[in-house]
């Protein structure tokens, strides 16, 4: 039974990129043409996002560069169409392709942002209740249902709305990405806490934490080194999904106008302003930011449903 | 082995131990649909000795109890009443027990590394320190169960059963521990694998001064393992007895029909007695004696009143109105 595994110089462990190459995701990623797709076009349009300030050709920011007699100004393709501006400007003379990227990676920022703070809630409270159990279990996933029970958006309104008030007028245009990040993630952790809940009660009555528990470890490192890595596949799949959400919930906050503020567009605020001038004539300011908000939205979810079908053992 | 063990001071003596579980709807549940609370009796009033460096065996159907007194025994579950103790080791302190688990595909972490398993325990006890002494103690344990230091490296699925629960072996060894509970070690495993575990058990039994208490299911596992017996049946100890004479006497009805379904290669048509029944639910357990709805030779007595343990002059203590000195 153990002739194999005693040969002498046994081939040495494989390093991390050679186990990430042979892997099944790996395999199952170079297989299929719309992760591949997906992934390309992500990638793109963050790396577009991050090196905003270099590819674009004016700071949305910095209303000193804009100029009111360029506004309105269609894409160069169009008659009227003036270079640099690739793809128009808005009302004010704001340059519609560094507004879309500054505004995108403002959108990534705030959808990873409040997709990481709903995972360390979300997972504290589904490890804590599905581990510990009894009342905690209780209470805890008590006020999971009672923000279900709630939609998002009013949530999300509700928080932003009061934080402003609290806020002193200085602050909040500064805040604005913080109280955005933070109601759309308090409107979001109770999906994590429930599946990580469910997967901790599985993993807790297996034998190797039993075994754990007999050498004392303490609870918090059970925890942490036994249970949450074998909770985090469904999570994964759950967060990459969650971010296509936050960033269109985010966009639907800025569209209502209890987003970002027009002095620092997101791709929502370009369409709630642009909206105004869609019957105007000005159909541009509208059209490019809603391509791109669905673009970025399309390519992660097509990544989220492959990982989803990738990570289920029974579609294998 | 057996005479010299039992002289000796019990490595582990179990006083009438008991463990309830409450298995009840939740409170709303019951409210609406008017359930009474509903109590499991997994462990009734369970006496037992294990001799220092010998090896005692549980055996019973399933349900029967034998695993709760294995998590009792080591402390993952608390005892409603009763006492464990462990005899006190060369330190003073009591004999520390470690535990082999029953399912080889779950009792280890599927995302560490064989040599990280293995590790657990010298780093949560402080038996090693430096990283250079865990490392060459990790190898020195996987030698020891048959497996090569190189395997350290492997993740647990790369392995077959057996090899998994050498791995288990090992890690309970990395304890340290001079009493080991084996929670039906070899119920998952091939037969022919089931032997090379066993006979591994019995050389760590031999080379560490290890005391088993052993859980089986499986009488010839029992017999290859154990110098003493103990056969339970619904929560309660029946009957308990030095092996061979267990095999060669069995004194309770339930001892004999469990012995009756061993196969025989000798005697392959012989006439067996076949059991009648199922083993009652332990929620409802019935009167009197727990055996009495099965049993071939029940009276009127054996449903109201309970057989009080009576030890004969073999050392066998049977649980049963009708066992006799003989």
């Amino acid at each position: 039974m153990t002739s194999d595994t005693s040969k002498p110089g046994a081939i040495p462990p494989p390093t991390m990129l050679q186990r990430v190459r042979d892997s099944d995701i790996w395999w199952s990623f170079t297989h299929s043409k719309s992760a591949m797709f997906a992934a390309t076009v992500l990638a793109v349009l963050i790396l577009a996002a991050v090196f905003a300030p270099f590819i674009a050709p004016q700071d949305p920011y910095d209303a000193a560069q804009l100029d009111m007699w360029k506004a309105e100004l269609p894409p160069v393709w169009q008659e009227g169409g003036e270079w640099p501006f690739l793809l128009g400007t808005d009302t004010q003379g704001r340059d519609l392709l560094s507004a879309i990227l500054y505004g995108t990676r403002i959108s990534i920022v705030i959808g990873l942002a409040s997709v990481a703070l709903s995972l360390l809630i979300g997972m504290t409270a589904g490890l804590v209740a599905g581990f510990f159990g009894g009342m905690i279990d209780n209470i805890l996933m008590r006020i999971g249902d009672i923000t279900l029970s709630i939609p998002t958006i009013l949530i999300a309104i509700l928080v932003s709305t009061v934080v402003r008030q609290l806020l002193p007028a200085d602050l909040r245009e500064i805040g604005a990405s913080a109280v955005l990040i933070f109601a759309i993630s308090l409107s979001s952790w109770v999906q994590y806490a429930r599946t990580v809940r469910a997967q901790t009660i599985v993993e807790r009555n297996k034998e190797y934490v039993q075994a754990a528990r007999l050498l004392k470890v303490p609870a918090r490192r059970i925890l942490a080194h036994h249970i949450l890595p074998n909770t985090l596949t469904p999570v994964l799949v759950a967060a990459t999904l969650n971010f296509g959400m936050a960033i269109l919930t985010e966009a639907t906050l800025s569209f209502l106008g209890i987003g970002m503020p027009p002095g620092q567009p997101s791709l929502g605020t370009l369409i709630r302003i642009g909206n105004q001038f869609l019957f105007s004539g000005s159909w541009w300011i509208v059209l490019f930011p809603v391509i791109q908000l669905c673009l970025l939205v399309v390519v992660v979810n097509l990544l989220g449903d492959w990982l989803r079908d990738v990570l289920n053992p029974k579609l294998r | 082995m057996t005479v010299m063990s039992i002289q000796k001071m019990p490595a582990l003596s179990v006083d009438r131990l008991v463990k309830t579980f409450d298995v009840s709807a939740p409170w709303l549940n019951r409210l609406i649909e008017r359930k009474p609370r509903q109590v499991l009796q997994a462990v009734n009033d369970i006496t037992f000795h294990v001799p220092m460096g010998g090896c005692l065996s549980l055996v019973g159907e399933s349900g029967c109890g034998k695993s709760t007194v294995a998590r009792l025994v080591t402390g993952l579950y608390k005892p409603d009443t009763g006492d464990i103790r462990f005899a006190p080791g060369q330190d003073g302190k009591p004999l520390s027990a470690q535990m082999i688990f029953q399912d080889p595909y779950a009792s280890l972490n599927p995302r560490w590394r064989v040599k990280n398993i293995i590790a657990e325990p010298l780093r949560e006890l402080k038996l090693r320190n430096s990283k250079a002494e865990i490392t060459e103690r990790v190898e020195e344990l996987l030698k020891t169960v048959g497996l090569s230091a190189s395997d350290g490296e492997k993740f647990p699925h790369e392995f077959s059963g057996g090899q998994r629960q050498r791995i288990s072996i090992a890690r309970a060894l990395a304890g340290e521990p001079r009493f080991l509970v084996c929670d039906e070690p070899t119920s998952a495993l091939d037969v022919s694998v089931q032997a090379q575990v066993l006979n591994l058990m019995r050389r760590l039994q031999d080379e560490f001064g290890l005391t088993y208490l052993f859980i089986s299911h499986d009488l010839s596992v029992v017999r290859h393992m154990s110098d003493r017996i103990a056969v339970m049946y619904l929560g309660r100890i029946v009957e308990e007895g030095d092996t061979e004479d267990l095999f060669a006497k069995p004194r309770h009805p339930y001892t004999q029909l469990l012995l009756e379904t061993i196969p025989n290669v000798k005697h392959p048509h012989r006439d067996r007695v076949v059991a009648g029944g199922e083993v009652p639910s332990p929620l409802k357990p019935p009167s009197g004696c727990p055996f009495h709805p099965r049993c071939p030779i029940a009276t009127a007595r054996c449903s109201e009143e309970i057989p009080p343990v009576r030890t004969l002059a073999s050392g066998t203590r049977v649980a049963c109105h009708f066992v006799t000195e003989q």
